[in-house]
């Protein structure tokens, strides 16, 4: 078998993935993998920390965290027991302009995942002794994270790429932002933003057709969108004009972390697909790329150094990041670089762009084996409106991109003279 | 047995243990080698870890970057890992592809180049990744606690290795340590994935079939037994957060108790995968650790860590202390329920339970090619490739009464190790 005999059609698309609408707004879909006993559910609802008032950053992240602490009709442990009992998990996130569900269970198990989802979305208690609890959890989080050179430098990366918008503000707040969040802002957070318009749920693995959409159907379709509010989009500022170069010193840190990069194309965007293919030759080929190759085996300056895009809806980040000895980092910044400077320079080799092409076609089948790639990828086509066929003409477009078309998006974005450069560890803060 | 399943054995000792999985298009490859910290002496440890990164810098017939393109091309994912018992390197490709797998390992078990100046960068690229485990305060917990767990065995090393020995190790040791352990009689292959096994059990002798087998000499430490009383080490460092880790000694994997401390820690502090590459977590909200201490506002998190080792090593319970809470007071309720273990019977309900859990975590270990590999070569490199077969019947023979008399043989009070990570007085 060669690559081109992948049947492309085996892979998820419009006849193999069920999705239907409830009529309160949420969309669910479903894909069968026939060959495991288990099933894996994710979903998203559409509020996230873009919210969070200045004063009270974390809000969002707050009330998500509080869902798994029981709900009107299961205390904390019975809650905890339904799931653990059955040896499935239920965990709630927060993102910038989503709130996150993930479960995953044995196939017999579903319906225990999605009537809890559902409880807790629609009915957590927030009772008082918890919310001082998560409260306690949360502030120790944020201690350990202040004390972490990737998040120190992460923090003041979004910071100084986002300034003045919510995607520079850490989704889990700062101690005092959370040291004045009360149980009534979550509360009155819940009511007006949780609501079933926009909701996506997905579920792959060992499922009966219609069993989801029956599943959702009678969980989640009573839910009514009442008190939400709609919110305005906050527009993304300019991209940096310059060098930006930002260190915090830590204490006691043997080598410091280091994140560099620019705004990227937002998941839509014509750009997208021709700069993550690029990015692949840039920093994620074989050991890291372009950036691997010089920073790591031609100059053994760190054990990682590779760089990555990461895209939403209405903007993106294109980040290269490295751990490296205080001593090495200006070296290392100017390896990077250099790299930047070539790759917007000239065109990738034919070579280089058939590698990473066939890199990106071949691993499709890897990163849709699990139940979680399958439903991840099913979510990511809903979410972003890529269309259900979307992988099954994924390796055509990717063939279909040459090196002037990388150039071309790559320049608009990414410049050696126009960078965030951010990095803890040791040295003396440079703030 | 599964028909699909298959162990086979060529001449000069090199073992191969397949498993056909046709549902996808994809292989996964391992090849184990019985060398790793645990075969270490002193002066030299962190030279197991470091021969693994040796290679990936090339062979004549595999330069550096060809052997990165023939794998990333066509969509490989490769990598390799080396731990306390062993190093492996791994390589889960689209199927047709298996041959560059077979090939290019075949080919590195005997003709890595070891490049002087290669050698010296990747020396800074070692001391790099150690330096990247100093930045964490676990890390520095878990190196100053296994000092204390072992009076001679190498398993009181970290396998990164002392910086003192990263900046001493030669060329010719690396060099030397390579030609002394990678030979087939010292390597299993574990493949799982869409393949015939009589061809690729063909291609296999073709490959390895000349390279002869060898003598070792590898240094086999003297498995160390209950621990001495009770120590205690304290470490500080910046920051707010108490990190606190109590570990006893755990039975080697092959030891029938093994299963039986599985089950404690289950109980203790929630069930819990041996897994490493993927697979789901199921959370640890009902587990009696947690229940006791985060319930109770004594811990923000509590953990148990067990590993599968050829000697007995340590079972760790680790717990992140909100501030101001007293350790004390939290080894007090943690002693105080590891009491009621020894004292009276688990109900039948409880083990039941750690047993669905086990399963489900099987379960959902088993949705990737990678992970069924992983686990026919990884018990192999501790007990035998029957060891994961037997995992799940072996939990299920754990009874009452044998948590009872493991709990009074492993956990006990004056046997262990306490470690502190204090906040630094004054400190931010």
């Amino acid at each position: 078998m060669t690559v081109n005999s992948i049947n492309w059609n085996n892979l998820p698309g419009p006849e193999s993935i069920q999705r239907g609408s409830l009529a309160n707004g949420i969309t669910v879909l479903s894909y069968k993998n026939a060959n495991v006993s288990s099933v894996y559910m994710v979903g998203l609802l559409n509020n996230g920390s873009s919210l969070d008032p200045q004063d009270k950053l974390g809000l969002a992240h707050f009330t998500a965290s509080m869902l798994s602490r029981g709900t009107l009709r299961h205390g904390f442990q019975e809650f905890h027991e339904e799931l653990e009992n059955r040896g499935a998990s239920l965990s709630f996130s927060c993102g910038a302009n989503n709130t996150w569900f993930r479960g995953r269970s044995l196939a017999e198990d579903l319906e225990t995942l999605i009537s809890l989802s559902a409880e807790s979305l629609r009915q957590p208690a927030f009772r008082p002794e918890y919310f001082e609890r998560v409260r306690a959890q949360l502030l120790a989080g944020l201690a350990i994270r202040e004390q972490d050179t990737g998040e120190a430098a992460s923090l003041l990366f979004d910071q100084y790429l986002f300034p003045g918008h919510p995607y520079g503000e850490p989704t889990d707040g700062f101690a005092e932002t959370i040291q004045r969040i009360t149980v009534e802002d979550l509360q009155s957070y819940h009511r007006q933003y949780y609501a079933p318009t926009d909701m996506i749920l997905v579920v792959a693995g060992a499922v009966e057709d219609g069993q989801v959409f029956d599943l959702a159907q009678k969980y989640f379709a009573d839910w009514e969108n009442q008190h939400t509010q709609t919110t305005a989009l906050i527009e993304v500022p300019a991209a940096p004009q310059g060098l930006i170069r930002k260190h915090r010193h830590l204490e006691d840190k043997s080598q410091a972390d280091l994140i560099l990069g620019t705004r990227g194309p937002q998941r839509t965007s014509p750009d997208y697909l021709p700069i993550y293919l690029g990015n692949n030759i840039l920093g994620q080929f074989g050991l890291m790329g372009r950036i691997g190759e010089s920073v790591r085996t031609r100059s053994g300056l760190a054990y990682y150094a590779s760089s990555s895009v990461t895209a939403w809806t209405d903007s993106g980040s294109w980040e290269v990041s490295a751990g490296t000895s205080a001593e090495n980092l200006e070296k290392a910044i100017e390896l990077i670089r250099e790299e930047i400077r070539r790759y917007v320079a000239e065109p990738v080799s034919v070579e280089e762009l058939e590698d990473s092409q066939s890199n990106l076609v071949g691993r499709l089948p890897l990163s849709l084996e699990s139940n979680a790639g399958l439903a991840n990828a099913v979510l990511s086509m809903e979410r972003f409106g890529l269309g259900l066929d979307y992988y099954q003409h994924y390796a055509q477009k990717l063939r279909a991109i040459t090196p002037a078309d990388i150039l071309n998006a790559s320049r608009k974005y990414l410049d050696p003279q126009r960078l965030v450069i951010t990095s803890a560890g040791p040295g003396d803060d440079i703030l | 047995m599964n028909l699909q399943e298959q162990t086979h054995t060529l001449d000069n000792g090199l073992t191969i243990l397949t498993k056909e999985i046709h549902h996808v298009p994809l292989v996964s490859h391992w090849i184990w080698y019985r060398i790793g910290s645990r075969n270490e002496v002193p002066g030299k440890t962190g030279i197991s870890h470091w021969v693994e990164h040796m290679q990936f810098k090339g062979t004549p017939k595999y330069p550096i970057n060809v052997l990165d393109q023939a794998i990333s091309r066509d969509g490989g994912f490769w990598n390799a890992l080396t731990s306390l018992d062993w190093t492996t390197y791994l390589e889960t490709l689209p199927a047709h592809k298996l041959d560059i797998a077979l090939d290019l390992e075949a080919d590195r078990m005997v003709n890595s180049n070891f490049d002087p100046q290669e050698t010296e960068l990747e020396r800074t690229v070692v001391i790099s990744e150690r330096e990247g485990n100093e930045n964490e305060p676990l890390f520095r917990l878990s190196e100053a606690v296994n000092a204390l767990g072992f009076k001679e065995h190498p398993y009181r090393n970290q396998v990164i290795g002392f910086l003192k020995d990263l900046e001493t190790i030669t060329r010719e040791q690396l060099y030397g340590h390579y030609q002394q352990h990678y030979s087939p009689n010292n390597a299993v292959i574990a493949l799982a994935g869409d393949f015939d096994t009589q061809v690729v059990l063909q291609r296999i002798e073709a490959l390895y079939g000349n390279i002869p087998a060898q003598k070792n000499h590898t240094s086999t430490p003297q498995p160390e037994g209950a621990l001495d009383g009770f120590q205690r080490v304290d470490l500080e460092g910046p920051g707010d957060t108490l990190y606190m880790q109590v570990s006893y000694r755990s039975p080697a994997a092959s030891d029938p108790d093994f299963f039986a401390l599985m089950v404690l820690d289950s109980l203790l502090t929630g069930p819990s995968s041996l897994d490493m590459f993927g697979g789901g977590s199921i959370s640890n909200k009902t587990s009696r650790l947690y229940r006791l201490l985060v319930e109770q506002d004594k811990a923000v998190n509590i953990s148990g860590g067990l590993q599968a080792t050829i000697d007995p090593y340590l079972y760790d319970i680790l717990a992140i202390l909100p501030p101001g809470q007293s350790e004390v007071e939290v080894l007090q309720i943690i002693d105080d329920e590891i009491k009621r273990l020894q004292d009276s019977p688990v109900p039948e309900q409880d083990i039941q339970r750690a047993i669905k859990q086990a399963k489900a975590l099987f379960a959902y270990g088993s949705e990737n090619t990678t992970n069924q590999a992983f686990w026919l070569g990884y018990s192999a490199m501790f007990a035998d490739p029957s060891w994961f077969e037997r995992y799940i019947p072996s939990l299920e023979q754990v009874d009452a009464d044998r948590l009872m008399q493991a709990a009074r043989k492993y956990l006990n009070a004056d046997q262990r190790i306490l470690g502190i990570y204090h906040p630094k007085e004054g400190g931010e």
